[in-house]
């Protein structure tokens, strides 16, 4: 089929079905799935072989896997180690057996039985953090368990590669093929042992050196270039060339993508990295789930019904039921546990992988793993309808107990209460102000030299560009109170003050202003208060001037409070008439003129040698003078 | 066109012909540099903020920076026929903004001297919180003056201005009141305030 049928077909059903999913209460998976098995070659055949878009979808994983990296410190990931090595590795290993023993007991040999174990004890990536992420859950203590799990198992898939070859009991096809995706058959793999264990261990250094040493300058080299698209270019080349140096070892790209992310994590380029990439996710994830659903094989369904509803049935409930217990004994409360168990209660994408690669070593029949394979995709499908299920079912048990609140303090660097665009000379004092009062603020600036400077000052600042609203949306603008704009571009800050009005009613938005123009300009388009950049500081060298001047330094400061207090009322005054370019001007110069001749009287009231200034006593000097003349007088008389 | 549709029109332009101003009602001038750590001069002007007749003046709110516009202060003390000054007592005296207020606003010409008569037949009444129990305020007691004697300098300003001074309202022992004792405090104020409207000055004789 052509290309461009082909795009039409897929973005067709994606933009048909997906929104009548959300719409039933179904989430966005569901909907990609759904319009799958629509349009795969076992219902209407509009597409038909599809390994080619399956790997390419699979990147839609990789790049789900650098995000999270990207929100994970290597800190959290350390307080992370007791949910993955613990719970993920206990989770492995327990549902491998209980799943090898259920088969055994189906009358599988215990190495076949044991393969399937492995296989089956993998989970789906993208379905869990997709459905998690809907749900508003991944950044609580059950998201953050069952990524601990996910990360675990996209590491078990090394050694299971490794040992299940050794469980073959049947004699391989001559050429089993299609091994190469999760890295079954990598470039190394002809090396002795000790050389391909030397390399995973350089790959993992390129990775890691590579991303705190070489990606920083070249990202800093290309945002000087200020070309919005060869950064997100150069984002998306990270990401590939680290899921290809995976590969290349036979590591899994997703763990790698997973990784680069971590090391980029403390890096200024985060926000802009992730808001860059982020459409890449939701697409190539979507395209993910509709050759998953796909691949659904319906005639194997409508063949063996019972068998395929048998084994998906049983491969859902013992998993939760190991996921279950595993998560008690961990201490998780009985809701957070069920929750867990759910979300990972299917087959995953790893599966589909190690089930061809265990065909291929003779591990498992074409004909077992053709139905494992379809189980484990209609197990897929049917995740977020157990999630919707298990919602219903937690929603009775404990409809009186409140909900709980989602944890978030560890993933984020804070839910802030001021976002900065700007972090110059204007926005870096207004910042120090605020967080020396305790306020925390997230900073975005797109000088990558000013962040340069600022970072080895210790400050924390993301590059980005502010204008942008799915960056400011990552920055936490929805949760945040004020948004203070200081960007060094006149049009752009008119710009953002608008659109951020716009999009947010009631967010408290302050803006710099160049001069009484932009001010205006800015407080039509809505910001709620102004700042004229220069105003303030020229009205202190002005005040300093009149005490170098020879002014007492009270007097000098009255002096510019005066002045203060006229130009903002002239300012207020001439607001109404602002855009009217004749009305305007005259009625600048009427004020002009009045603001002269206030001035003038004021300057008569402070004039030099008159010490007093506002405290003028003139006429009661005269009066008292008067006083005593007339007292003296009466003294006089009285002689 | 119906002669129902009428330009909305300032309610003070009722009043052209009059010579003077309309003077009415009672500006209430709250001088605390740290309102939001007070609870008993919270309680006291919210108390009497939203009575009718009441223009509430927070002076330390108006001028951070204690730049005073002395015209826009001069027209409100002439537009209103009371003049209440509410404040903790700092010192022995007021707070700095108040007294600057009064320093700078207050002027020869305008409030007192032969051609100054602009709050003549005003009333002044002083407000004023203590940290210290009453008894502390007395000749046997730490502070060996009462409130009164030091309430004198403002009480002596009414004299000069012409003005009536009225008995002051006192919540001693601010400090140590509970919510119960000052909301009852806080009534009482409301009441005395809106005394000042309607009833005759304390003294009439006054000055």
């Amino acid at each position: 089929m052509p290309f461009l049928l082909q795009a039409l077909v897929y973005l067709g059903a994606a933009v048909i079905s997906v929104p009548i999913a959300k719409r039933l209460g179904l989430g966005s998976v569901l909907g990609y799935l759904i319009a799958g098995v629509v349009i795969g070659p076992f219902a209407l055949s509009l597409v038909g072989e599809q390994t080619d878009i399956m790997k390419f979808a699979e990147f839609g994983v990789v790049i789900l896997l650098f995000l999270i990296g990207l929100e994970v410190q290597p800190s959290t990931l350390w307080d992370m180690r007791k949910a993955i090595f613990g719970f993920g590795g206990a989770q492995v290993v327990g549902t491998s057996l209980a799943i090898a023993g259920v088969s055994m007991l189906l009358g599988l040999p215990w190495q076949t039985a044991l393969a399937v174990g492995m296989v089956l004890a993998m989970s789906s990536t993208a379905i869990v953090l997709q459905t998690l992420d809907e749900k508003g859950l991944r950044q609580g203590p059950v998201g953050r368990a069952a990524f601990g799990i996910l990360l675990l198992q996209d590491l078990a898939v090394i050694p299971m590669f490794a040992l299940l070859p050794t469980l073959a009991t049947i004699a391989p096809p001559v050429h089993a093929g299609a091994v190469e995706t999760h890295g079954g058959a990598s470039l190394i793999a002809h090396l002795p042992p000790w050389a391909q264990g030397l390399s995973v261990l350089a790959a993992v250094g390129v990775v890691v050196g590579g991303g705190r040493y070489l990606v920083r300058p070249i990202f800093r080299f290309i945002a000087e270039a200020r070309l919005r698209e060869i950064f997100t270019a150069a984002a998306l080349l990270i990401v590939v060339g680290v899921a290809s140096i995976m590969q290349t070892v036979g590591l899994s790209p997703a763990l790698g993508a997973f990784l680069a992310g971590v090391v980029l994590a403390e890096s200024e380029f985060r926000r802009e990295l992730e808001t860059d990439i982020e459409p890449f996710r939701g697409l190539l994830l979507g395209l993910f789930f509709i050759t998953v659903g796909a691949g659904i094989d319906l005639k194997l369904v409508a063949a063996q019904p019972l068998v395929l509803i048998g084994l998906v049935l049983g491969l859902m409930i013992l998993k939760f039921g190991v996921l279950f217990g595993i998560a008690r004994l961990f201490g998780a409360p009985a809701r957070g546990a069920a929750a867990v168990a759910t979300a990972l209660a299917q087959g995953g994408e790893f599966a589909f992988v190690l089930l061809s690669f265990t065909v291929g070593a003779g591990v498992i029949g074409a004909t077992l793993a053709a139905l494992l394979t379809a189980a484990v995709a209609v197990s897929m499908a049917l995740t977020p309808v157990a999630m919707i299920l298990y919602e219903r079912i937690a929603q009775m048990f404990d409809a009186a107990i409140p909900k709980q609140i989602p944890d978030t303090g560890a993933f984020e660097d804070g839910e802030p209460d001021i976002i900065i665009a700007g972090f110059g000379r204007f926005g870096q004092i207004t910042g120090r102000l605020l967080t020396a009062n305790g306020f925390r603020s997230t900073v975005l600036d797109s000088d990558i030299e000013q962040i340069d400077l600022l970072r080895r000052f210790g400050r924390r600042v993301h590059y980005g560009d502010a204008t942008r609203m799915d960056l400011l949306r990552a920055a936490g603008i929805e949760r945040a109170r004020m948004l203070i704009v200081a960007l060094d571009d006149r049009e752009k800050t008119v710009e953002l003050v608008e659109t951020a009005r716009k999009a947010f009613p009631d967010l408290v938005i302050l803006a710099r202003a160049w001069d009484r123009r932009h001010a205006y300009d800015l407080l039509a388009n809505g910001a709620d208060a102004v700042e004229r950049e220069t105003f303030e500081a020229a009205l202190a060298l002005g005040t300093t001037a009149l005490q170098k001047l020879g002014y007492r330094a009270h007097r000098a400061h009255r002096a510019g409070a005066i002045f203060r207090r006229h130009d903002r009322k002239s300012f207020e005054d001439l607001r109404p008439v602002w855009g009217q370019e004749e009305a305007y001007i005259l009625a600048s110069r009427d004020a002009a003129q009045t603001m002269d001749k206030l001035l003038n009287a004021d300057l008569a009231r402070l004039r030099p040698g008159d010490a007093t200034g506002a405290w003028d006593t003139a006429s009661l000097d005269e009066e008292l003078k008067e006083r005593a003349e007339r007292e003296a007088a009466k003294r006089e008389a009285a002689k | 066109m119906t002669d129902q549709v009428q330009p909305k029109t300032d309610p003070s332009d009722a009043t052209t012909g009059l010579v003077t101003p309309a003077t009415s009602g009672v500006l209430l001038a709250l001088a605390h540099p740290a309102l939001e750590r007070s609870r008993a001069n919270r309680a006291l002007a919210k108390a009497a903020k939203g009575l009718e007749g009441v223009t509430f003046h927070d002076l330390y709110e108006t001028y951070p920076d204690f730049a005073i516009d002395i015209e826009a202060e001069q027209e409100k003390l002439m537009a209103h026929d009371v003049i209440a000054v509410q404040f903790p007592l700092y010192w022995y005296s007021t707070p700095a903004l108040l007294k600057e207020w009064f320093d700078l606003v207050w002027l020869h010409g305008f409030a007192y001297g032969l051609d100054g008569n602009a709050m003549a037949g005003k009333r002044l009444f002083a407000a004023c919180t203590t940290g210290g129990a009453a008894k502390a305020y007395h000749a046997h007691g730490y502070n060996r003056f009462t409130l009164d004697e030091y309430l004198r300098p403002l009480e002596q300003t009414a004299y000069l201005c012409g003005m009536v001074w009225e008995t002051p309202f006192v919540v001693h022992g601010a400090a140590t009141k509970d919510d119960e004792e000052l909301k009852a405090e806080a009534l009482r104020y409301r009441a005395r305030i809106g005394s000042l409207m309607t009833a005759p000055a304390d003294a009439e004789l006054g000055a």
